[in-house]
């Protein structure tokens, strides 16, 4: 009895915050999702580190090498190790054919030696997460690419473009969303008509045909780096949309509440109650809905480069990856050239179970 | 009613105009034009063509015109229904675009179909038997169906069909019917190649639905009409899809308004992969060309089917909520 008395003192003085991260606990599938996004970015951060080798390193004799899984034990306990693969000339197709050597291993280790590269661009350092114990041999992980560069490497760094594609156009959305929707529902009037059409008019704009456009329309002789912020840009232009409709409804709502009147005869300042009043009960949501936003985000992006019109090589996003797979046959004949693609389902699977999991709990007063 | 939708028909040619000019701004933003595209496919090739050649051309095809000038030719040749030549191809764009334009209209209408075949079904089963093993592998596939991008799907399913059936699911007619005049036989030729395409074009929508359809149902069971409607005795299947299921499907219809449009402009990216005979990879192409007049032609009928759809569904939800239909 004392007991329940003083989980409900505790419920009564938590801060919301607290409420939100105790409904959000008990989500555990999402609270998993949340543990595989930090993988996600903790590879953002330093994607060299989790590659193997350089990813632009190629070797046309190792093109399309199969993958080789990665092994921890053998007879004799730990022993880190992948199978060695024999590569042989088929004498009629005139294409190398891999097999794997189950009399040769290649040891592996953690923590080793590799090529060179630097932590954030500023230390330099070789050591990788993984690397083949004997310095300059080449393991792949997932498999090679037609021109011998090695998958894994390269999904790592692909990893850290889109995700970060993801994160930065949803962080721009946020940014036109809450300020168009803030002025369209706090100020009304002409503000709010001239916002609420033009929010209806980019609603019905053919969003993919528009976006292939846009994107079409880049100069073909810019950076990786201007492209790949043209392509955001472009990305949360019609993206904002969704968001800006929310918080003007919820300015709309929050304006009668009692709380706020009571704020203002008070004698608080206008940009007091909005800031310090009425944006903290929404913003728990808007941090829903664009967790929500991101897996969107990260298709779109994926899609776009796919085709073609996205992200360009040398710059490696996962839709650039999947682009070697859109040859049927070389499909048939590499089928590992798919796995950035389980990547993508894997991040935008947790991205949308961590979103669900937070709009459920952003309310912690409903049940 | 009539009024209300009237109201919205005189508004379309205004926001046609309006995205008329905002489309002809991007087709014109790249740098260069076709003619420069073009000289660099040729040179790439290793042929060349003089300069007068290239400024006769220019001036045939108006570009040396200023922007507003070329613009108003535009529009003037839209309205006298001309689309203009496709530069690339040297042929009426309205030709190039004709059938293919059809077909585009086929896919997203059978994929829709079966959208809503698959999700009214599968989410009335879910609700009905809420937290069953069925239920749950429903929720699963769900939420994969959800994360798939569509041309990831396009392209497992022709890996899938190429090298373990050896057959390539690409097009949309067997080739015997490809240049075949209409006809009952190629019509069935088409429904038998088009169905995979619109399963994969209406995946994510699928899931989406479901969801929607489960959760809406869900809050309707557990209302006391239900419960009193159970106590006279009414037979089960016969109560749940005689009330709950008609009121759970109101907020569905108000979504086709997003829905529609977003399939007309997602079977673009599953015609590419897919290869199908679709205006999506056609304007690709005319977008990686420069073939401006006839991006800009299909960018506009994209235009029209969005604004379209959007009509539509607002006249549904009219028809269906008397409230929205006060409000005008």
């Amino acid at each position: 009895m004392a007991d329940a008395q003083a989980v409900e003192d505790r419920i009564a003085v938590a801060s919301n915050w607290k409420l939100v991260w105790w409904r959000f606990r008990k989500h555990h599938l999402a609270v998993f999702s949340a543990f595989i996004l930090a993988c996600f970015y903790l590879v953002v951060v330093c994607p060299d580190f989790f590659s193997t080798q350089n990813p632009e390193q190629t070797d046309a004799r190792q093109a399309f090498v199969p993958l080789q899984p990665l092994h921890l034990f053998d007879e004799n306990g730990w022993n880190p190790w992948v199978p060695a693969i024999v590569g042989k000339r088929n004498p009629v197709t005139l294409r190398m054919e891999w097999t794997p050597d189950p009399t040769k291993k290649v040891p592996v280790s953690f923590f080793a030696p590799g090529p060179v590269y630097r932590v954030f661009g500023l230390f330099p350092t070789n050591i990788h997460l993984i690397a083949a114990a004997t310095p300059g041999q080449r393991i792949f992980l997932l498999g090679s690419d037609r021109l011998g560069r090695d998958q894994w490497s390269r999904i790592m760094h692909g990893t850290q473009t889109s995700m970060t594609v993801g994160l930065v156009a949803v962080t721009l959305s946020v940014i036109f969303g809450v300020v168009l929707g803030g002025i369209s529902g706090y100020a009304g009037g002409t503000a709010d008509q001239v916002i609420q059409r033009l929010i209806e008019l980019l609603q019905s704009v053919p969003t993919i045909p528009i976006w292939l456009a846009l994107s079409a329309a880049l100069p073909r002789d810019w950076t990786p780096i201007q492209v790949f912020f043209a392509i955001t840009v472009i990305l949360s232009l019609i993206g904002w949309t969704t968001l800006g409709r929310e918080v003007r409804g919820r300015f709309l709502a929050l304006r009668e509440e009692d709380f706020v009147l009571a704020a203002r005869l008070a004698g608080c300042s206008r940009m007091r109650i909005i800031l310090r009043h009425m944006v903290p009960t929404f913003l728990s949501h808007i941090i829903a809905t664009s967790s929500l936003a991101i897996p969107v985000m990260i298709i779109n992006e994926t899609s776009l480069s796919f085709l073609g019109l996205g992200i360009r090589p040398p710059a490696i996003s996962w839709g650039v990856l999947l682009q070697e797979a859109q040859n049927i046959q070389t499909l048939a004949l590499a089928p590992w050239l798919l796995t950035p693609g389980i990547v993508v389902i894997v991040a935008v699977l947790a991205f949308n179970l961590v979103g669900d999991g937070l709009r459920d709990a952003s309310d912690p007063y409903s049940h | 009613m009539i009024r209300y939708i009237a109201q919205r028909l005189v508004l379309l040619p205004f926001l046609m105009l309006l995205y008329s000019f905002v489309i002809f701004v991007i087709i014109q933003a790249p740098p260069g034009d076709f003619l420069t595209a073009y000289v660099a496919t040729l040179s790439a090739s290793g042929t060349s063509i003089n300069a007068e050649m290239l400024d006769a051309l220019r001036r045939d095809y108006g570009l040396d015109q200023p922007f507003i000038v070329q613009y108003f030719r535009w529009m003037q040749n839209l309205a006298a229904g001309n689309m203009g030549l496709s530069l690339e191809y040297r042929r009426p764009n309205a030709d190039l675009i004709g059938e293919q334009l059809v077909l585009t209209i086929a896919l997203a209408l059978m994929s829709f179909v079966l959208t809503w075949a698959i999700a009214v079904p599968v989410g009335i089963y879910s609700a009905t038997h809420q937290r069953s093993v069925v239920d749950h592998i429903f929720t699963v596939i769900n939420y994969i169906g959800v994360a798939i991008p569509n041309f990831m799907l396009a392209l497992v399913m022709m890996w899938i069909a190429f090298s373990y059936f050896g057959v390539s699911v690409t097009g949309l007619f067997s080739p015997d019917f490809v240049d075949a005049p209409w006809s009952f036989a190629r019509l069935l030729d088409l429904l038998a190649h088009m169905w995979l395409p619109a399963i994969v074009l209406g995946i994510a929508g699928t899931a989406r639905l479901t969801r929607i359809m489960r959760a809406n149902l869900l809050d309707e069971l557990n209302k006391p009409y239900v419960v009193t409607a159970r106590a006279k005795g009414m037979r089960e299947w016969r109560l749940v899809l005689r009330y709950p299921v008609r009121l759970a499907l109101n907020p569905l219809i108000s979504t086709i308004g997003w829905y529609l449009p977003a399939l007309f402009s997602g079977s673009l990216i599953v015609a590419t992969v897919m290869n199908l005979p679709n205006i999506g990879p056609l304007l690709l192409r005319a977008l990686i060309n420069q073939d401006m007049y006839l991006a800009g032609g299909i960018l506009l009928i994209y235009s029209f089917l969005t604004i379209l759809g959007t009509l539509l569904s607002d006249v549904l939800l009219a028809l269906i909520d008397p409230r929205i239909r006060m409000e005008t």
